[in-house]
């Protein structure tokens, strides 16, 4: 029963059962995971340079770039900025329904993406409570690019706030004691001592939450009205390349994006470690 | 260390800050989360109790329950399977590769849903690279069945190992070799030593597996072919209802899945504290 896997090699052990979990695991995360996403690979090396840069450069494919890294970043900084003040609040302060609210940040993992999707679109249309109001001041939200980008903050707040609170939550007393009683406002002890201390968190926060935004399809797909070029996100053009059996072309687009997620996803472990290390650091 | 609760009042903000502070806080989530989150069930009641319940008298919608939860039955067992082997592998030895071996099993949270179900499309579909002997074998994966599941296991993969790897790594082996000293054998010593203890996360990391495999939208919507009655789930049963202008009956299902959302935010808020004492207890157990 026992495997051997080159590379794997393990320290001796008493518990059973290595060879078989390990088997099982690396099987599984084979079949299910990096074979399929090899073959991704694969396909799109089978392309030929001159046509993987074609598709991935037309006009249609690059709008849809812009427009999606755009209302990512946006949603993801306006995030931050609410997420921070969303997470002090329920880590300092006492307030009536408090751990409601604290429950509740976890909805947008929650609901299905889709059921995001119509309720968003529902509430910001002409007829809806936000929409009614909103239309006749001459703002326009569905089917624009506001629209896009107001999904995905409600997608992406969670992974600001859940960040955040632990580390608000380690904050050492002390350090702000000692700069009140150095004479600090109270808005240069938050600037000078809080912010610095939670700034990996922070960072973590919004680069999970723009990741996330960048890879979402079902909120967006019904607030974004799809128009080509004007509010046609890359997901979205996936689909449709898909649709219209052109592979070749969805598979170029999938490549990019897979490539990006690949970089942010190091990027936020890095975030993490770095995260981590202050951590220990101030432990000492 | 001294944490913010042992601090005194002049650590605070001035009252009207604290004001101002909580206000923007609940005024943002209130608009963003809560009034979204009412507009379903509001939306689904628009024309009465009685349209609401004749919204799920419709074969289609019944279908799409059922596939939902056939989809979640063979999703969530496998992946809980596959997280306990993961977990175990990783909490319980060392060996070289393992920070590898764990970004790996959470690559899937980094892939785009819509990416999740393409990829057995090009594996799978009449174009792909099995599709050939799938069709010479009249096999189909892809716009049936078997596409929907697959696409599910990949989106819901890391849950559960998440939840375990880092409780059974904070747990240690001692209980374990202890049992193993007094001959019982290894899987004696994982149900009756090992199991008791990771219980809460296991359990917490199977409802969010659940929660996920049956309102995935994405990954599933690429791989379904949308076929009414026969690959649809409800997420893509609320999206074609919401198309066709059936507004009543796309937020009906939506009801379903929402309160499955609360029921999962309720469940892990309360495994969450369990899970948490759990931790604290060992720590001090130490």
């Amino acid at each position: 029963m026992r495997l051997n896997f080159g590379m794997i090699k393990r320290s001796k052990s008493p518990i059973p059962g290595f060879g078989l979990t390990m088997g099982f695991t690396i099987f599984y995360l084979s079949i299910i995971v990096l074979i399929p996403i090899v073959a991704l690979f694969g396909e799109a090396f089978s392309m030929g340079f001159d046509e993987f840069i074609r598709a991935t450069t037309n006009d249609r494919v690059v709008a849809s770039y812009k427009l999606t890294f755009l209302t990512s970043l946006i949603a993801a900084l306006i995030n931050t900025f609410f997420g921070l003040i969303v997470a002090w609040c329920l880590v300092r302060y006492t307030f009536w329904g408090k751990r409601v609210f604290d429950a509740i940040v976890d909805l947008p993992f929650a609901l299905p993406t889709a059921v995001s999707g119509i309720a968003l679109t529902t509430l910001y249309s002409h007829q809806g409570w936000f929409g009614q109001i909103l239309e006749p001041l001459g703002f326009k939200i569905v089917f624009t690019p506001t629209g896009i980008t107001i999904a995905l903050i409600f997608i992406g707040l969670p992974f600001v706030v859940r960040t955040l609170q632990p580390a608000f939550e380690e904050l050492e007393v002390e350090q702000e004691e000692a700069s009140a009683s150095l004479g600090a406002t109270r808005w240069q002890t938050f600037y000078k001592v809080i912010l610095p201390t939670v700034f990996p968190a922070l960072l973590t926060g919004f680069a999970l939450s723009f990741a996330r935004a960048l890879g979402e399809y079902g909120s967006v797909v019904f607030i974004a009205g799809n128009m080509p070029m004007k509010t046609e996100i890359s997901t979205l053009l996936i689909i449709t390349k898909l649709e219209q059996y052109d592979y070749a072309g969805a598979t170029a687009i999938a490549v990019v994006m897979l490539l990006i997620s690949f970089v942010m996803l190091l990027l936020i472990n890095m975030l993490q470690r770095w995260s981590a290390k202050r951590k220990g650091m101030e432990a000492i | 260390m001294k944490t913010f609760n042992d601090a005194k009042s002049t650590q605070n903000e001035s009252k009207w800050v604290q004001f101002l502070l909580i206000g923007t806080a609940v005024l943002f989530l209130l608009v963003m989360l809560v009034v979204p989150l009412i507009t379903i069930f509001i939306e689904a009641f628009r024309k009465g109790v009685e349209a609401y319940f004749v919204s799920f008298n419709d074969e289609y919608v019944l279908q799409a329950i059922k596939l939902t939860f056939i989809t979640a039955a063979i999703a969530v067992p496998l992946n809980l399977v596959f997280g306990v082997c993961a977990s175990w592998a990783i909490a319980k030895y060392s060996f070289f590769g393992k920070s590898l071996l764990i970004t790996l099993i959470d690559l899937p949270f980094a892939v785009s849903p819509v990416i999740s179900g393409f990829v057995y499309v090009l594996l799978f579909g009449a174009q792909g690279w099995f599709g050939h002997w799938l069709i010479e074998h009249d096999v189909q994966i892809i716009f049936a069945v078997p596409g929907i599941v697959l696409a599910t296991i990949f989106v819901t993969f890391p849950f559960v190992a998440r939840e375990l790897i880092p409780l059974m790594q904070e747990q240690g082996n001692d209980e374990e070799q202890a049992a193993l000293l007094l001959g019982a054998s290894g899987f004696q010593t994982f149900f009756k030593v090992t199991l008791p203890n990771i219980k809460w996360g296991l359990l917490y990391g199977v409802i969010l597996c659940n929660a996920r495999a049956m309102g995935e939208f994405g990954a599933v919507s690429v791989v379904s072919g949308h076929i009414q009655g026969v690959t649809n789930t409800m997420p893509l049963q609320v999206e074609i209802l919401y198309n066709e202008y059936n507004f009543v009956a796309a937020f009906a299902v939506s009801t379903l899945l929402a309160i499955l959302a609360l029921f999962t935010l309720l469940l892990k808020y309360m495994l969450e504290w369990k899970v948490a004492r759990d931790l604290a207890k060992l720590k001090t157990d130490e």
